[in-house]
């Protein structure tokens, strides 16, 4: 039996993918505005933050006026509960990418200080995960969500190699490259936190299809 | 501890087969609610527990339902002691046309030969007190039952089941009759009962039975379809049959 408040959750299903667009956009944009040292692309994603802050705050109203009229159970329940919770960790990501953007803002009058070899793979991995992450969520697909939390720790392993090198080849031998190198430091700690914010989207996707949570119980993954 | 077993339980009215091979397991001291569309066969089961459907012509049983160690379809159970034991909350509340404390003694009258008067006094004060009723009828214990609320009337029919000192209730959409403020209050009631009593509840108020019971059954076409903890059913049932009911689809 179709209900009325079916199309109401295909409304927010819609604007929850708006919204993971928006943050997916963010990412990418700061990413290449970093690649081609781009100013133009780098403001335009600070200035869009707005745009997912006033998303993130009408899909928060549209979840808790769905509880409150409908009170839903069950796979409605935890759609809607999970929506709010994804909802949240996109508009984190958007900010993340905001901050990357930021970086780049200060990165851009500065020379060159390396060629950029493992950010950009810490990008492709990010973005392949959010990619993911909001695929899941589409399809209900819990082993694609599974696929995100298990590519988690090769987004801390790049992000170690990058802080790695740039602490030991170039902040310890040239104190000077300190400024220019941290700025790339917390380039790489963003990328790895939208990844973090990407494996707690996959978690909720998998209690949002089945009611499993494997959230802190990584064992529950198998 | 579980306190009603039922194993393969059948039950037909004439030809129509109402519980088909039952299997559950009531915990002593929670609230199991029980629900379903109408003609499932909750309110049926409710009264399998009492008996209450001998009431009914051409109603067959089979299986087995343990109270204790005691299978109470056996034909050789004596039905006033197992009424005493299991008591039975209805719709409508039902007071008997008398006064408020002839309403409570009048079970202790049937099940016993003749109390004390102040032993009496002392049943109507306890059973009021623990329906949270006595404050507000403690100088009106002689005026009629009728006169009171819907509320009072259902917190009275409650008390007169206590006083006979049962183990078990069975309540049958016993706020179905009620504004929301008075079935909250029940609601609060039931809860504070849980302590001594097992109590279930047959309601088609799914919003109460998430919020009131601690384990919940779902039954259809006769059958229970899924048993479980209240939170599990409600936020993650195991059956898609039970997801399309909670979640209004079925139909």
């Amino acid at each position: 039996m179709e209900r009325h408040f079916d199309e109401e959750l295909k409304g927010l299903h819609k604007d929850i993918l708006k919204m993971a667009v928006m943050a997916q956009e963010a990412i990418f944009k700061s990413i290449e505005a970093l690649k081609t040292r781009n100013k133009l692309q780098a403001e335009e994603v600070i200035n869009n933050d707005d745009r997912v802050d006033k998303l993130e705050l009408e899909i928060d109203e549209k979840c808790i006026d769905l509880i409150a009229r409908h009170q839903p159970m069950a796979g409605d329940l935890r759609f809607i509960a999970t929506g709010m919770k994804i909802n949240a960790e996109l508009e984190r990501i958007a900010d993340l990418a905001v901050d990357i953007s930021q970086r780049v803002l200060e990165l851009i009058d500065k020379p060159v200080l390396k060629p950029l070899i493992d950010i950009p793979k810490l990008s492709i991995v990010a973005q392949d995960m959010v990619r993911d992450a909001i695929n899941a969520f589409v399809e209900k697909d819990v082993e694609l969500a599974k696929k995100v939390v298990l590519s988690d720790p090769q987004a801390d392993k790049l992000r170690n190699m990058v802080q790695e090198e740039l602490i030991n080849d170039y902040m310890a031998k040239d104190p000077g490259s300190a400024p220019r190198a941290v700025l790339l430091l917390l380039i790489a700690r963003h990328l790895e936190r939208i990844c973090d914010h990407t494996t707690n989207i996959a978690e909720d996707v998998i209690y949002m299809v089945g009611g499993k949570v494997v959230k802190h119980h990584p064992e529950e993954l198998s | 501890m579980s306190k009603i077993i039922t194993k393969g339980l059948d039950l037909w009215y004439s030809d129509f087969h109402a519980l088909k091979g039952i299997n559950s397991s009531f915990s002593a001291n929670r609230i199991t609610a029980i629900i379903g569309p109408s003609g499932c066969g909750k309110s049926t089961m409710l009264r399998v527990f009492n008996r209450m459907n001998d009431l009914i012509e051409g109603v067959r049983t089979k299986g087995e339902v343990l109270i204790g160690k005691a299978n109470i379809l056996d034909p050789r159970t004596d039905l006033v002691s197992l009424r005493r034991n299991v008591g039975m909350v209805f719709q409508r509340p039902n007071p008997f046309p008398l006064s408020i404390y002839e309403n409570i003694i009048f079970g202790e009258k049937i099940h016993s030969n003749g109390r004390a008067r102040n032993k009496l006094d002392g049943i109507v004060e306890k059973s009021l007190k623990s329906v949270l009723l006595w404050d507000e009828l403690k100088n009106k214990l002689h005026s009629p039952a009728l006169r009171l609320s819907l509320e009072q009337r259902q917190r009275l029919c409650i008390a007169r089941l206590i006083a006979v000192k049962p183990d078990i209730l069975l309540m049958d959409e016993p706020c179905s009759a009620l504004d929301p403020q008075a079935t909250a209050r029940i609601e609060e009631l039931m809860r504070e009962l849980k302590n001594n009593y097992t109590i279930i509840i047959v309601t088609h108020n799914m919003q109460q039975a998430a919020r009131v019971s601690d384990d919940t059954g779902f039954m259809l076409l006769g059958e229970l379809i899924e048993f479980g903890g209240t939170q599990e059913i409600f936020t993650a049932p195991g059956d898609k049959r039970t997801e399309d009911y909670i979640t209004g689809r079925y139909g």
